[in-house]
């Protein structure tokens, strides 16, 4: 097998969180290499660290030592356009809460990174309403996000996040607020966009419908990585009951 | 090359409009505090003009009114000017007027924690945050400043009227006026600002995580 690209490298990440009278050791010392292309899940249980270390690759927190690569560019040496630049052209983000502007139309919300990206305003129309076929909205351009279900709210975040054509998906809890089916939706609609456009997608989770699609899944224990599971390696069997018990 | 993002400032004018016309509401109540303010403004500052208008018209029934209220007629008599009392009274109107606006933008800002560092994540600016901020408030003030502006001459005309006859619009200083208008509407929109620029300034600073950690 040829050696594929590292898209995310993280290297002796610790965080510590001062509270003032005790330190929190959240992070203590991660090691991780993710692939360009694959689809990643990081599983832990809640207060392990995993949306910590997820805000570390996203850039939108800094360790307290230790290096974050993203497509080998130390984050900690960019200065506040560089990050923003990332952000908005490499990174594209999926939150639990879905976060759309609730002031702004289902097709305004796709276009603003493409707007901040410097993409003229007939372009990025066009583009925000292929993405939102894509999706499978078409026809719901001018809806609120208030006029959307959970679902398709979250079906604008996917989109939101692919306008830039970003190398990583950063999805934190993509499925969090969402019923079962509409919740396999939306994982079957990023691992088909991840397989179309080798976009990486790194999801924190502890959803378990999400390893069935997984090329790898990272499991985070007490701010450390606990074990790293290829696909194959995947015990069908814990995929199969835990996602029947949900 | 230089990696730079981009928000042109006729989409920050959009998102500013838009911002406003969804919480019209919110925007009204912060807009009238400015509207009575600059309304209280420009009504003593008006009043002032007409009645200096009066004065220097010279005409013996606007003299004789005039000195049964009370001002100093005579021909030597310095020009009528606000009284430090006066001054005082607005100084103070203002004062709580901008106090408020501070108060109705920081929990406008509040409210829009998470909208802002969904921003940042998307790759926006700090300083971005701070001109959709800016914008907003200018429009604010601008339309509060007009509104409060008008409606202060409006009703000092309208008292000057009742108390010395129509005959006194024809000695009105229009161009006076038209300057009071004028500064009470740049100072409706300075204090617009004035109030919007700390809580801009503590949006605009938030990490996305802190920002994002807000439960709503």
């Amino acid at each position: 097998m040829t050696e594929k690209k590292k898209i995310v490298r993280v290297t002796g990440v610790t965080k510590d969180f001062d509270l003032g009278k005790i330190v929190v050791k959240v992070l203590k010392g991660i090691d991780l290499e993710i692939e360009e292309g694959k689809y990643i899940s990081i599983m832990g249980p809640s207060g392990s660290g995993k949306s910590t270390l997820f805000n570390m690759i996203g850039g939108l927190d800094k360790p307290t030592s230790g290096k974050v690569f993203i497509d080998e560019v130390d984050i900690a040496q960019l200065d506040a356009y560089e990050l923003a630049w990332l952000r908005c052209r490499k990174i594209g983000y999926i939150f639990q809460t879905f976060n759309l502007i609730p002031v702004m139309t289902a097709l305004e919300n796709i276009t603003i990174p493409m707007t901040f990206a410097g993409v003229s305003n007939d372009a990025a129309l066009r583009r925000g309403m292929e993405l939102l076929d894509q999706v499978g909205l078409t026809g719901r351009h001018t809806h609120r996000p208030s006029e959307l279900s959970g679902g398709q709210q979250q079906r604008v975040a996917v989109a939101r996040a692919l306008a830039n054509s970003p190398a990583i998906i950063l999805a934190d809890e993509p499925t969090g607020n969402l019923d079962l089916t509409t919740g396999e939706d939306i994982i079957r609609l990023l691992k088909e966009l991840s397989l179309q456009r080798g976009v990486t997608v790194i999801s924190a989770t502890h959803d378990y419908k999400m390893l069935n699609v997984s090329d790898q899944v990272v499991w985070i224990r007490d701010g450390q990585v606990d074990k790293i599971q290829e696909r194959d390696e995947l015990d069908i069997r814990t995929g199969g009951l835990e996602s029947a018990r949900h | 090359m230089r990696r730079l993002v981009a928000l042109p400032l006729s989409k920050s004018f959009q998102m500013a409009y838009q911002s406003i016309r969804v919480r019209f509401f919110r925007s009204l109540v912060t807009t009238t505090s400015l509207v009575l303010a600059v309304a209280f403004l420009t009504f003593t500052q008006a009043g002032n003009d007409i009645t200096e208008g009066l004065l220097i018209s010279q005409d013996p029934a606007f003299l004789q009114i005039l000195s049964k209220i009370g001002y100093d007629v005579s021909p030597d008599a310095p020009s009528i000017n606000s009284s430090p009392k006066q001054r005082w009274i607005v100084f103070l109107s203002l004062l709580v007027c901008v106090v408020g606006i501070i108060n109705a933008q920081l929990m406008s800002v509040t409210e829009r924690f998470r909208e802002i560092g969904t921003l940042k994540c998307l790759g926006a600016l700090d300083r971005f945050i701070v001109r959709i901020f800016v914008i907003e408030a200018t429009m604010q003030g601008l339309a509060g400043g007009v509104v409060g502006a008008l409606l202060g001459t409006l009703v000092a005309l309208t008292a000057s009227i009742f108390r010395f006859g129509s005959a006194a619009v024809s000695v009105m200083p229009w161009t006076d006026l038209g300057a009071t208008i004028f500064y009470a509407v740049c100072t409706g929109t300075g204090l617009s600002l004035l109030g919007v620029l700390y809580p801009a300034i503590i949006a605009s600073r938030m990490l996305p995580v802190e920002a994002m950690r807000v439960e709503q």
